[in-house]
């Protein structure tokens, strides 16, 4: 019998994807939080983007925390990925043969919709980068974030593919931070109805912040 | 009652099923529903055709032994109830109903509707009991026992091991089982010396069977005709995670 169970077990996998999921609520809350600044004005929103580059100084040196950051939320990306994938084969695997007729009794639609929805959202971010960090899509500025949001967010359909990851995002939420804590086993009756609510208030509060930005552009408050 | 019934026909584990649609008259919606198989049955050995074979046992509910996945639901759609506590006055005269086995590569079809679920005593054999040191039985009450915790053990200890959560689980995963079986040992203080130990032997066992993980959406409470909680997956993640860190489970 060996001691590392954990990787190994279907369980280890979970406890994985709870982590990185964590990781995750964490930057997007900030990301989120941060976007605001845009309702402050131009001026204020890209003092706001190269503050980001020389957050840390002098501990750190220019971009650094940047950086870490990124290296930290693409390796847990890449590893909620590694897991929902080795999951999803093992599901397949132990459910070979489908039911003729089968419904749902209780289960929720989020927590139907995450393979796919997961699916959606890594599309949005990888469209997200090349829109904003690599300036591939629409005309780029790289010295001026504000006028990149706000000529970006000028185009209804990409407002509108936005606005679906968005949803999507909030689904993932509603089912995945209640999901984390049951998965790392803090779950239990008492504390069942405060991780639902919580689960809830995110998938409200995060996908609706995001969503400020680009409807304020759209309907022209952001100029 | 008058029904169409499609039902999963299959003569072995090694040959290929599949569905036979019957009509079956004069069914009393006061009949279980394998009353209602008998009653087909004996028509079908009247007609000198081979049975439509189905497990059960002691048809109160309690037992364990019966199972069928009744127009898409494990136990069908009454909850909380095993399939010879369901009635035919659920149905209506003139109503299709499909019939299927648990379906789940850790529970291979045997004949018709029967499967193989020795895959769950294997996880029980794994861990799912305490080492004690037979001889006299021990006086009554010696080892106090919390209400709360008695009634928790209980719970859990309801678990009739039918199978059901597996064959509702997408994943086909046995963690609601496996969890069940955990936490009834667990729960109580004759169970914590091994208890991480335990955690980790029967996840092990349960992982090699071949099931399925866990995706928390609890299809497998709602079809339980225990009513087994979603929380005790929960202390079993618990207790596995601790058992790592503490390196327990090596025997």
């Amino acid at each position: 019998m060996q001691v590392a169970v954990l990787p190994r077990s279907s369980i280890g996998k979970k406890a994985l994807m709870a982590v990185t999921g964590a990781v995750w609520i964490g930057y997007l809350v900030l990301h989120m939080w941060g976007n605001l600044h845009i309702f402050q004005g131009q001026e204020a929103f890209n003092h706001y983007a190269e503050f980001l580059r020389e957050v840390g100084e002098p501990v750190f040196s220019y971009a650094q925390v940047l950086w870490i950051i990124r290296i930290v939320i693409v390796f847990s990306l890449v590893a909620h990925m590694w897991s929902a994938w080795e999951l999803y084969l093992q599901a397949t695997r132990a459910r070979s043969t489908s039911y003729a007729v089968k419904r749902v009794v209780q289960a929720n639609y989020a927590s139907r919709f995450m393979r796919i929805g997961g699916v959606v959202i890594i599309l949005f971010v990888i469209f997200h980068l090349a829109q904003y960090t690599w300036g591939w899509v629409t005309e780029f500025d790289r010295a001026d974030p504000y006028r990149n949001v706000v000529i970006g967010f000028s185009n209804p359909i990409i407002v509108l593919f936005y606005l679906l990851a968005l949803a999507s995002l909030g689904l993932h939420l509603f089912h995945g931070v209640w999901s984390m804590f049951q998965t790392l086993g803090l779950n239990s009756r008492r504390f069942d109805g405060f991780f639902r609510g919580l689960a809830v208030f995110a998938a409200l509060v995060v996908p609706l912040g995001f969503a400020t930005v680009p409807l304020a552009v759209l309907f022209g408050i952001l100029k | 009652m008058r029904l169409k019934l499609r039902i999963w026909r299959q003569k072995n584990a090694q040959s290929e099923g599949k569905f036979v649609d019957y009509k079956l008259d004069g069914v009393s919606e006061d009949s279980s529903f394998l009353e209602m198989l008998d009653l087909l049955n004996e028509q079908l050995i009247d007609r000198n055709e081979e049975p439509v074979h189905f497990d059960h046992d002691c048809r109160e509910g309690i037992c364990g032994m019966c199972g069928l996945v009744i127009n898409g639901i494990a136990h069908g759609p009454k909850a909380a109830v095993t399939t010879c506590q369901l009635h035919m006055r659920v149905f209506k005269d003139g109503d299709s109903i499909t019939v299927e086995p648990w379906r789940a590569k850790a529970f291979p079809v045997i004949k018709d509707l029967i499967v193989d679920r020795s895959a769950f005593d294997r996880i029980v054999q794994a861990g799912g009991y305490i080492s004690v040191n037979t001889g006299q039985a021990p006086d009554a009450n010696v080892i106090p026992v919390p209400k709360e915790q008695a009634d928790r053990a209980m719970d859990a200890a309801a678990c009739i091991g039918c199978g059901a959560c597996v064959a509702a689980c997408p994943n086909g995963s046995a963690m609601l089982f496996t969890s069940a079986k955990l936490a009834h040992l667990n729960s109580l203080p004759q169970g914590q010396a091994e208890r991480f130990d335990r955690a980790v032997l029967m996840v092990n066992q349960m992982d090699a069977e071949g099931f399925g993980g866990c995706t928390n959406i609890g299809e497998c409470e709602a079809v339980c005709p225990k009513e087994i909680s979603l929380d005790f997956i929960a202390m079993m993640n618990r207790d596995l995670l601790r058992a790592n860190l503490m390196g327990k489970g090596k025997r």
